[in-house]
């Protein structure tokens, strides 16, 4: 299991990354490959591609222990530039 | 001029919104002078515009519908739809283009449920285009925070020893759940197996019909 | 969005009219032709705010969109919208009728 957090960036403009997952950690559900980073693609610019991945969270871990069912999961795809190597939470 | 309504029939059978006869607005202004300059300009056509709402209209949930119900009757093909179901929809034969799928399967342990927070992806090139509702602020709110609750107003309780899985899609994929089989089904061929998954039961938000 | 506290999921649905419909085909020809991705379309969705969501339905939203990156991408000029949009006006009151030359 690689836990990985999610840099938590405020840049403005485009970005595929949800506020709510900036600063949370998760494991790597599976890699997905390469893709075309959005963050350029969405000003016209030719876009290297980056590695995505499916990082799923615990729901605790996103709201709080006192969420109702924090053993529940929540899986989002994240491009590689943001995401960290973590120690589990 | 009085307009007929009866060319303005979906492919479904239900009418269009009546917006020939309602005040033409701006943004429908903006429609019609983008779409006239691109013709203008030799970028597309009136032909391919057509043809390119043809193509969405005939793209529906009954698609899914086959797919999951293959999944169910075929262990081979379940097994490469989790492994690559865009692969496995197209070896079906159904034109998805560039859609890049994930099949979710629910079990008595997981129940999976798809939701777009970003914005509206849905995997439209298999299941048509996505509803209102799926596209609202609630459903992208909630979704990821109280997905119970949310599953609760679809009429779904799960018990407390499945998990729920959110899958939301951020970037590149697009999600198909793989509903349940429902008991007292082993006797129903393909075409009825199909027939009792809903559009709903492959976003999450429902469950297969009983027969 | 995502996380946000809301009120229960709307249930209200509607079928798709022929002016949404050319709104959706514009998208995918104009992103096909590679004059702007969807990532494009999509920054300029975010780009209008939170109020457009409220004040705009969904199609609205994407025909500016849309319109906002054809011009980016050099489809048309700002002036070549103004005239044309000018153009289909004055061609009547209602949609059926602004839309019958195409």
């Amino acid at each position: 299991m690689q836990h990985v957090r999610v840099k938590p960036m405020m840049p403005p403009g485009h970005v595929r990354t949800p506020h709510y997952l900036r600063g949370k950690i998760g494991v790597i559900e599976r890699s997905l490959g390469a893709f075309p980073n959005p963050e350029d693609l969405a000003y016209g610019h030719a876009a290297p591609a980056l590695p995505l991945y499916r990082v799923r969270f615990r729901l605790g871990d996103i709201w709080g222990e006192d969420t109702p069912h924090p053993d529940d999961t929540l899986d989002a795809e994240i491009y590689d530039h943001w995401l960290e190597p973590a120690d589990a939470p | 001029m009085p307009h007929d309504h009866h060319d303005h029939l979906s492919p479904s059978g239900h009418p269009y919104r009546e917006d020939d006869d309602t005040p033409l607005s701006y943004w429908q202004t903006m429609e019609i002078a983008v779409r006239e300059l691109l013709v203008e300009k030799g970028i597309t056509t009136p032909a391919d515009i057509a043809a390119q709402i043809e193509t969405m209209d005939a793209r529906s949930p009954a698609n899914g519908a086959q797919v999951v119900a293959r999944a169910w009757t075929d262990p081979a093909f379940r097994a490469e739809l989790l492994a690559d179901a865009s692969a496995a929809t197209r070896d079906m034969g159904f034109d998805i283009g560039p859609l890049n799928l994930i099949a979710l399967e629910n079990t008595a342990d997981v129940h999976n449920v798809v939701v777009c927070t970003l914005c509206s992806c849905y995997p439209r090139n298999l299941l048509g285009l996505p509803p209102d509702w799926y596209k609202s602020r609630a459903y992208r709110s909630r979704t990821v925070r109280e997905p119970r609750a949310v599953l609760a107003e679809f009429g779904v309780t799960l018990p407390d020893t499945t998990t729920v899985r959110v899958h939301d899609s951020t970037a590149d994929m697009r999600y198909i759940v793989i509903p349940a089989r429902p008991e007292g089904t082993e006797n129903l061929s393909e075409h009825e197996l199909a027939a009792l998954v809903t559009r709903d039961s492959m976003i999450g938000t429902g469950l297969a019909k009983l027969p | 969005m995502g996380g946000d506290a809301a009120g229960p999921v709307p249930t209200d649905q509607h079928d798709f009219s022929l002016w949404e419909k050319r709104v959706d085909a514009l998208m995918i020809i104009g992103s096909a032709k590679g004059y702007f991705t969807v990532d494009g379309l999509r920054r300029v969705l975010e780009d209008m705010g939170k109020d457009a969501f409220e004040s705009m339905t969904y199609y609205e939203r994407w025909i500016a969109s849309v319109n906002q990156n054809l011009i980016e991408g050099g489809a048309y000029t700002t002036a070549e919208l103004a005239e044309k949009m000018d153009e289909v006006a004055k061609r009547g009151a209602t949609y059926g009728d602004a839309a019958q030359a195409t």
